[in-house]
């Protein structure tokens, strides 16, 4: 069930303007309210979006967090790729690499 | 008759939140003012209001508690939850339709079970369409969510039933009313492969679409559509009840798979209403 929490979290920051300042003001009291795992923690605190991208929280769910984090499209495409690379596959639900990694688009960060 | 319009549109953030990062310009403006013209379109009809028929994201509707379908019955909704420089559309309030919503509610439910929401707070699925069908927000807005995100989702003779009961809680009621679809065909969104678009899946799909063809439509299955069409393709349920919906055929005016930095292939086509569901 701790995916389930995980993306809990996630869900309720994306939408709740209230969750966003708890976020800011005390991250740990706002962690302790969700049945997490340390693995699933410490990537919320290291706002890690390859380690939570492995772990199976729902892509939409990580875009809306990515962009609440600040984090630019192609960097955030890459933050995914690096974390397949670090941690290996995508360990559930239906948003996994079906590519090899590479970009499908002809535009990229701008310089 | 009171549905007066109906059609189909993309609603990927990156329309609007990736459009300076664009190199083929021509080909995105050329949709733009495809959305334009779809725009004009519903204003000619004389819209009262519009239905616009989601596969949200994670707004408003999760694990805990997660309908098949649901429709918006509030008087003011607000938009988008995301950070509004990501997708480039600013955080503003949009009204609602509550009388009307709970009218096509009741009738719906004769024959589909829905759920209903006085509270909705709208993301890019519905932010963008309404970005371009309804730029100054003054037109009343009835969303509907089809739940294309978590499985297990509903099947598509659901959808197509769901799509008729609108068509005729619709026509139960004066007001004329404009009602849209949003989603994706093919598309791999929110993944590393965000950008992959299968054009050939795509072509067949919209043939199927723009012919109203309801048992081509229901002729596809969900792991095939994920292994060809990736998980973004669960979002043609949307598309699939406003052809329920309208009953004639389509007739599709855009669709592009060279935006790639859209993550999606832009599609916008209009439905003859011409048969009564």
């Amino acid at each position: 069930m701790s995916l389930y929490y995980l993306q809990k979290f996630l869900y309720q920051l994306n939408r709740e303007e209230s969750a966003q300042k708890k976020y800011r003001a005390d991250l740990e009291q706002l962690l302790e309210e969700y049945d997490l795992t340390d693995e699933e923690s410490n990537a919320l605190r290291e706002g890690d979006i390859g380690l939570l991208y492995v772990l199976g929280v729902n892509g939409q769910i990580l875009m809306h967090y990515a962009a609440f984090l600040g984090i630019e499209w192609f960097d955030y495409l890459d933050l995914m790729r690096e974390g397949i690379a670090k941690h290996g596959p995508v360990r559930a639900g239906v948003y996994a690499m079906t590519g090899g990694g590479e970009s499908f688009t002809e535009e990229g960060k701008k310089q | 008759m009171s549905l007066v319009y109906a059609g189909v549109l993309s609603h990927a953030p990156g329309i609007t939140g990736r459009a300076d990062l664009v190199k083929n310009t021509a080909k995105r403006d050329e949709f733009y003012a495809k959305l334009d013209i779809q725009r004009q379109e519903i204003e000619a009809s004389g819209a009262e209001a519009l239905i616009v028929i989601a596969a949200e994201h994670f707004a408003n509707f999760f694990m805990s508690n997660m309908p098949a379908y649901c429709i918006g019955i509030g008087s003011e909704y607000e938009g988008p939850i995301e950070d509004p420089e990501w997708l480039r559309i600013p955080k503003t309030k949009v009204p609602g339709a509550a009388d009307l919503g709970t009218r096509l509610t009741r009738e719906v439910m004769k024959t589909v079970d829905v759920a209903y929401a006085e509270e909705w707070k709208f993301d890019h699925g519905i932010m963008v369409p309404l970005h371009f069908l309804t730029p100054k927000y003054d037109l009343p807005i009835i969303p509907v969510n089809i739940n294309c995100q978590g499985p297990p989702l509903t099947p598509l003779h659901r959808a197509w039933a769901f799509g008729e009961a609108l068509r005729r809680a619709c026509d139960s009621v004066p007001e004329k009313i404009a009602v849209v679809g949003t989603g994706g065909i093919s598309h791999w969104p929110a993944t590393p492969d965000s950008g992959k678009i299968n054009e050939p899946w795509d072509r067949e799909f919209l043939d199927r679409l723009m012919r109203n063809d309801r048992e081509a439509l229901l002729g596809y299955d969900d792991m095939q559509t994920y292994r060809d069409a990736g998980q973004g393709g669960f979002e043609i349920r949307t598309f699939i009840a406003i052809a329920a919906a309208a009953g004639g055929q389509g007739e599709l005016q855009f669709y592009t798979a060279e935006l790639p930095i859209f993550a999606v292939g832009c599609t916008v086509a209009r439905f003859s209403l011409d048969k009564a569901a």
